[in-house]
C-alpha cells in the first residue's frame, strides 16, 4: 500500500517544516492556536450562500504561508487529497436547490451551486488553517499550548505518547503488510481471518512494548505524573498579533469588502 | 464518516465541542482516579496501534472492496470506557491536525460521534453484559457485532443531526438519514466481525489481558442529567454568540431555522429543538434591530435566500474575484522576493 505509507511519511515532512526558524515559527504556540480558532469560527459562521465575503479571509493563510515560508504546493496537495466528506455531502446541494439565485447574462446560477462552492471554499480554508497551524508550530508545541490552556494533563500526555510511538508502530505495520502481500497469491490470505491474527499479533507486540516502556519510565524515576511543561512566554507584540487578526476577522465578518469593491467598479462602468 | 468544518455552523460545532470537552475532563479524572500508572504508556501505544492497524486492509468477501479496523470498540474492550475515550480522542485529534480529516471545529463532533457512542453507549450496554463476565468465542463475536452496530448507528445519526441542524447542506433530513443508516449498518457488521477476530485472537493467545479489563472497576456512564445540563448550557452560550452575528446579518442558522420550521416534512422533536434555539436567539440577542419575526416574513415572501438581488450578487462576484486575485498576487510576489533571501 504505497499510498497510505507515503501519507505517513508525510508526517515526517510536516515535522520538518514545523522546525523552521521564522518569526511565525518562533511565536508562542498559544497565540497561533487561538488565532486559528477565531479564524475558523468566523469562516464557518457565514450563511450558506456566501462566497464573496469569504474570499478576504484568505489573507490569513497567505500571510502565514509567506512569512512562515511554507511550501504552497505541498499544503494544497494535502488539502485536496484528504478524503473530503464535505465535498461528498456538498455535491447534493446543486441537485436539491435549483432555484436560480444569480443571473450572469443569460446564465442562471442556482443556489445549490453557490452553496456548493461556498462549502468548497470553507473546506479549503478551515482544513488549510489546521494544517498551517501544525506546519508553523509543530505537534509538541501545540500540545504544550493545550496543556497551558487548561486541557487535562493526562490527555496531553496521551497526545504526546501517541505521536511518539506512531512512527514506530506504523513502520511495524507496513512491514507486516508487505510480508503478507509478498506471500498472498490471487488474493488468497487477504481475508478477515488472516487479518485477525495479524492485527492480534501487532496488538500483543504493542502491549509488550507498553510494558517495556513502563519499565524504562520507572527506571528514570516515573512516579505517575508526567511533567510536559516547558516555559512558554507570550511577548507583547504576540498579543497584538492575536488581537489584530481577531479584530480583522470580525471586521471582515461584518463588512462585505468585495461586494463594496464590486459596487464601486460597477459604478464606474456605466 | 468524519464531520467537516465546512458543513457545520458555529452553534453546532461549539455545542459539541463543549460536550466533548466535558467528557474529556470527566474521563481524565476517572482515569487518574482508578488506574495504575502502567496504563499511561499503554493508552499512548494503543492509540498508535489504531493508526497502524488501519494500515492493514482485508478484503470483504463478495464485494470486492476492502475494509479496516475502526478502533473505538476494541479500545473500549481493552481499556474500559474512560481510558478508551481519551485514547480515541487523541487519535481523532492527530487525524484532524495532520490528515485534514474534518477540521478543528468539527473535532468536537467527531470525538463525540466516534468516541462517545462506542465507548459510553455501545460498550456498557451490549458488550459488557454479553462478553464482559463469562468469556467465550461466541459471546465475544455476538457482543462485538451488536455493540459495533449500535455504536455506528448512533454515530451516523449524530452526523445526520449535526449536518441538518447546521443547515449548510441541502440534503433533507429523511433522505440523509436513509442514506447514512443502512450504509453504517453494513459498516457496523464488518467492524464488529473484525473487532471480534482480533479480540478472539488475543483471548486465545493471552487470556489474562481481557480478564484484566473485565476485572477492573466499571467506569460507569456519566449521569444523563449532567450531560443534558451541560449540553443545554453550551447551547445557550453558543446560541448567544451566534445571535450576535446573526443579528446584523440575516443568514446561516437563522435562515435554516426559518426554512426548516416552514416545511412540514420535519418531525416534531426537531421542531422543538429548533424552537428552543430560536427562542434562545431571541432572548440572547442584544441588538435592537434584530427580530425573529423578520425572517418569518421573508420566508412567506419567498423561499429564496433573503439578501438576493442580482445587482448586489454580481458586484459580489466582481469584488470577490478581484480580492482573490489581489491576495494571491501579493502572496506570490512576497514569496518570490523571499526566495533569494533564503539562499543566503
Amino acid at each position: 500500500m504505497p499510498s497510505i505509507e507515503s501519507t505517513f511519511f508525510d508526517l515526517g515532512t510536516m515535522d520538518a517544516i514545523s522546525r523552521q526558524d521564522t518569526f511565525v515559527h518562533r511565536m508562542d504556540p498559544r497565540i497561533k492556536v487561538l488565532t486559528t480558532l477565531v479564524f475558523i469560527v468566523c469562516v464557518v459562521s457565514f450563511g450558506k450562500h456566501e462566497i464573496s465575503a469569504l474570499v478576504p479571509f484568505l489573507v490569513y493563510p497567505v500571510f502565514l504561508v509567506v512569512f512562515g515560508d511554507l511550501p504552497v504546493a505541498y499544503l494544497l496537495r494535502k488539502v485536496t487529497v484528504a478524503a473530503p466528506f464535505a465535498v461528498l455531502i456538498g455535491i447534493f446541494n446543486p441537485l436539491l436547490d435549483q432555484q436560480v439565485l444569480l443571473q450572469v447574462g443569460p446564465v442562471g446560477i442556482s443556489g445549490g451551486w453557490i452553496s456548493f462552492f461556498s462549502i468548497l471554499l470553507r473546506f479549503m480554508m478551515t482544513v488549510g488553517a489546521a494544517l498551517i497551524l501544525i506546519a508553523t508550530t509543530g505537534y509538541h508545541a501545540v500540545c504544550m499550548a493545550l496543556e497551558k490552556m487548561g486541557v487535562p494533563q493526562i490527555f496531553v500526555v496521551q497526545l504526546l505518547f501517541l505521536y511518539r510511538y506512531l512512527f514506530v508502530l506504523v513502520d511495524e505495520a507496513s512491514r507486516m503488510v508487505r510480508a503478507r502481500s509478498l506471500r498472498s497469491f490471487q488474493g488468497k490470505g487477504l481475508g478477515i481471518r488472516v487479518f485477525g491474527s495479524m492485527a492480534g499479533h501487532l496488538l500483543l507486540r504493542t502491549m509488550d512494548r507498553a510494558q517495556r516502556i513502563h519499565l524504562a519510565m520507572l527506571c528514570r524515576g516515573f512516579d505517575g505524573n508526567i511533567r510536559p511543561s516547558h516555559p512558554l512566554r507570550v511577548r507583547g507584540w504576540e498579543v497584538m498579533f492575536l488581537l489584530g487578526w481577531s479584530a480583522l476577522f470580525v471586521f471582515m465578518r461584518s463588512y462585505n469588502g468585495p461586494r463594496f469593491l464590486g459596487n464601486l467598479i460597477q459604478g464606474f462602468i456605466p | 464518516m468524519h464531520m467537516a468544518d465546512a458543513l457545520i455552523s458555529p452553534a453546532v460545532g461549539g455545542t459539541l465541542w463543549a460536550a466533548t470537552a466535558g467528557l474529556i475532563g470527566y474521563s481524565s479524572r476517572k482515569v487518574k482516579q482508578d488506574m495504575d500508572d502502567r496504563r499511561i504508556p499503554l493508552m499512548g501505544v494503543l492509540g498508535a496501534f489504531i493508526f497502524a492497524a488501519q494500515m492493514i486492509n482485508f478484503t470483504i468477501p463478495g464485494t470486492g472492496s476492502s475494509g479496516h479496523l475502526g478502533g473505538g470498540l476494541i479500545l473500549a474492550i481493552l481499556l474500559g470506557p474512560a481510558a478508551a475515550f481519551l485514547t480515541l480522542a487523541s487519535v481523532l485529534t492527530v487525524q484532524a491536525l495532520f490528515f485534514a480529516d474534518g477540521g478543528l471545529l468539527a473535532l468536537g463532533c467527531n470525538i463525540f460521534n466516534l468516541g462517545f457512542f462506542p465507548c459510553f453507549a455501545a460498550y456498557p450496554l451490549f458488550y459488557k453484559p454479553i462478553a464482559g463476565g463469562r468469556i467465550s468465542q461466541r459471546r465475544i463475536v455476538l457482543g462485538a457485532i451488536l455493540s459495533a452496530v449500535l455504536g455506528l448507528q448512533l454515530g451516523a445519526l449524530g452526523v445526520v443531526f449535526e449536518t441538518f441542524l447546521s443547515g449548510i447542506s441541502d440534503l433533507p433530513f429523511s433522505t440523509f438519514l436513509f442514506l447514512m443508516q443502512p450504509i453504517h449498518l453494513a459498516v457496523g457488521i464488518v467492524e464488529g466481525l473484525v473487532t471480534a477476530a482480533v479480540v478472539v485472537f488475543v483471548w486465545k493467545a493471552r487470556p489474562e489481558i481481557l480478564e484484566m479489563t473485565a476485572a477492573s472497576k466499571p467506569a460507569g456512564i456519566p449521569s444523563f442529567k449532567k450531560v443534558l445540563a451541560g449540553l443545554l448550557i453550551a447551547a445557550a452560550v453558543t446560541g448567544g454568540f451566534i445571535s450576535w452575528f446573526a443579528s446584523t446579518h440575516p443568514d446561516g442558522l437563522e435562515w435554516s431555522i426559518s426554512r426548516s420550521t416552514g416545511k412540514q416534512e420535519i418531525d416534531p422533536p426537531k421542531k422543538g429543538l429548533h424552537r428552543l434555539l430560536a427562542t434562545l436567539q431571541e432572548k440572547t440577542s442584544f441588538l435592537p434591530d434584530y427580530s425573529f419575526k423578520i425572517s418569518k416574513n421573508e420566508e412567506t415572501a419567498g423561499d429564496a435566500w433573503p439578501a438576493v438581488d442580482s445587482g448586489t450578487s454580481l458586484s459580489g462576484i466582481l469584488g470577490g474575484a478581484l480580492t482573490l486575485i489581489t491576495l494571491v498576487l501579493i502572496g506570490v510576489l512576497l514569496k518570490r522576493r523571499k526566495k533569494p533571501h533564503a539562499q543566503h
